[in-house]
């Protein structure tokens, strides 16, 4: 008798037990079908408000007092070439300090400074990154709100995520491509140039990516080094047809960005220039979920690629 | 590799081996290549370092001009944030209250989900679902912060109204929110990582143990990574800390002492925004608060930040 209940005890265990691995499942579930529903909400809810006010006219017309005669003209431009800047800055840097850390640091007391230096950056709100470049960039160097100086601060903020996607790229290489490429002779910047980065291309190109991606939704510390909001003029263009042809006055032209002018929409008081902020957002958010959609693609397919 | 052949060709006759020995001159170039480049990488490196320390003198630079005209004592004690009016008056806390509040509220969603989600994905998902959801939770993260603000002022709040109708038009409760799902991606990535550092023979000893998969999650998995779960909370944290676009459009702009969530008041961010838009004369008193303001908030999550970090050593070491 007292061998059967206990038995039967037993299983009323088992079951109870199974019954809450089920219960926990589905909490993590409806845990992360909420984050989704937020995600899909948000998306929504800005092409709802935005998407009927995107036209032509939208992206080639100028920020106006009136609401509807409202475009985005100057913002995207200068998104455009903030980004040119940024990229043209933090991807060598970013690429060769990930090389450094990951190939030629020594075991020492400044890599070891270096490395906790760089995962801290990584932490260190954008804000504080427009105030450095504020007083740095601005105030000491004097070299005015312009695309430069927006270029530079947020290669700045981007520099640790494509240091760290080098760093990684470069890590999942088996040691055997290193020793084929010495063993052919190569010394070790051969080796890292010839063999080691191509391979870590897609990694480091995944890095880029993300990093660009926040680079362009990036608001804050543009707000901080002062950037004007409203601008009707376009920058100087890159190329002219008279000697040297490529004209870098751009470099120094107030400018404003997409994320700005959503910024500056939304804090206006009246419900149209709120319908062009969501238009602003709908581009927004077209353009950086793009770009993540892609660095998720790419890092896919190399690990297919690997297995 | 065409200049290694090309090199050796040209020394042939001087050399017996032929082309398969490199000459001088091509070793001697490639030895100075190798100098110049790992010092070129090496600056690049060090390029980080140089940040922080702009960084921290730029911060310290403007802070120690603001100090000479405002006595620390009343910065920390002060319960007014009036910089800008006619009887200034400069009590951080002010700000500081403002920042904590929407970021607890944050941690207050973001933590229970973010486990449930960590150890959802780690010790339950299969690798397929894993491999779906992960890719999600870094689409959410790649929102640009100024469409959550948007969604959080005209979607969320007038939403929130409905249920709570003393709700103020900018509120505390509806950023901290919002920054909880901005910053439940990084608590899920960094949690679940630790967990997953976690060794498969404890959970293999566990479930000979007759253990649940929940109970192994619950009693194994997350005691041996509690360190690494931790670490995720703290840059949770540190994140809502520093998040500033959110904040600045639908928490409003009045600093005052934060303690209903209900109502509106400035974060330490916000208000560096709110300076940073109007006309504020530079090498004003009210211009260096912006650097008073930023250094407070470097220091707040600089210690986050340090301790997370020792923490994740910590875990790294362990396993």
């Amino acid at each position: 008798m007292g061998a059967a209940i206990e038995t039967i005890n037993e299983q009323a265990i088992v079951k109870k037990g199974k019954r809450q691995d089920v219960r926990f499942a589905v909490i993590g579930l409806i845990v992360l079908t909420a984050a989704m529903i937020t995600l899909m909400a948000l998306v929504l809810d800005i092409m709802v408000d935005g998407v009927p006010r995107i036209s032509v006219d939208f992206l080639l017309s100028y920020p106006s007092r009136r609401p509807d005669q409202a475009g985005i003209l100057s913002a995207w431009v200068g998104s455009a070439l903030v980004m040119l800047v940024t990229a043209a800055l933090a991807v060598p840097v970013g690429v060769a300090a990930g090389i450094y850390l990951e190939e030629y640091a020594p075991k020492n007391w400044v890599t070891d400074i270096i490395e906790i230096n760089v995962t801290n950056l990584a932490g260190v709100p954008s804000i504080i990154y427009g105030l450095l470049a504020l007083g740095l960039f601005v105030q000491t160097f004097r070299l005015g709100q312009t695309i430069l100086v927006a270029g530079m601060t947020l290669a700045l903020l981007i520099l640790p995520v494509i240091m760290v996607a080098t760093r990684e790229a470069l890590r999942g290489i088996p040691i055997e491509t290193r020793e084929a490429a010495y063993g052919l002779g190569a010394d070790k910047w051969q080796a890292v140039s010839m063999y080691l980065v191509p391979i870590a291309r897609p990694g480091i190109l995944t890095g880029v990516i993300v990093g660009m991606s926040r680079a362009i939704g990036e608001t804050a510390p543009i707000i901080t080094i002062g950037a004007l909001t409203f601008i009707a003029f376009l920058p100087p263009g890159p190329v002219q047809p008279e000697f040297p042809f490529v004209n870098l006055h751009w470099l120094y032209s107030p400018f404003t960005v997409l994320p700005i002018q959503m910024f500056n929409w939304i804090s206006r008081p009246q419900a149209g220039f709120h319908v062009a902020a969501a238009a602003t957002g709908v581009i927004l958010l077209a353009m950086t979920l793009l770009m993540n959609g892609l660095a998720i693609y790419v890092r896919y397919r190399i690990r297919t690629a690997m297995q | 590799m065409s200049t290694l052949a090309a090199t050796g060709a040209r020394s042939e006759t001087a050399n017996p081996y032929g082309r398969l020995v490199p000459s001088r001159a091509f070793l001697m170039r490639r030895a100075i290549i190798a100098r110049v480049v790992s010092f070129v990488l090496f600056l690049a490196a060090a390029l980080s370092v140089l940040v922080t320390a702009g960084i921290v003198f730029i911060l310290l630079q403007d802070s120690v001009l603001f100090f000479q005209q405002v006595s620390i004592i009343d910065f920390l004690t002060d319960t007014e944030w009036t910089p800008v009016f006619d009887n200034p008056r400069f009590g951080i806390m002010t700000l500081v209250s403002g920042t904590l509040m929407t970021s607890l509220i944050a941690l207050a969603v973001a933590m229970p989900a973010g486990t449930v989600l960590a150890i959802y994905l780690s010790e339950f998902a299969r690798t397929r679902v894993r491999e779906i959801v992960k890719p999600l939770l870094e689409l959410l993260a790649g929102v640009p912060t100024v469409a959550f603000g948007y969604f959080a002022l005209f979607f969320l709040t007038p939403l929130f109204k409905t249920f709570i109708p003393e709700l103020a038009g900018f509120n505390l409760l509806v950023p901290g929110i919002v920054m909880g799902v901005m910053v439940l991606p990084y608590i899920v990535s960094v949690a679940e990582d630790s967990m997953r550092a976690v060794p498969d023979t404890l959970r293999e000893g566990a479930y000979a143990l007759g253990f649940t998969r929940l109970q192994t999650a619950l009693r194994v998995v997350i005691p041996g990574a509690f360190s690494g779960v931790t670490a995720a909370y703290i840059l949770g944290m540190s994140r809502a800390v520093g998040e500033t676009m959110v904040v600045a459009i639908a928490a409003g702009q009045q600093a005052r002492l934060a303690y209903n969530p209900l109502e509106g008041a400035a974060t330490i961010t916000a208000y560096i925004v709110q300076i940073s838009l109007g006309d504020v004369p530079h090498n004003s008193l009210a211009y260096l608060t912006i650097f008073a303001a930023g250094l407070t908030l470097f220091i707040i999550t600089l210690i986050f930040n340090l301790v997370a970090f020792a923490l994740r050593k910590k875990y790294r070491e362990i396993y």
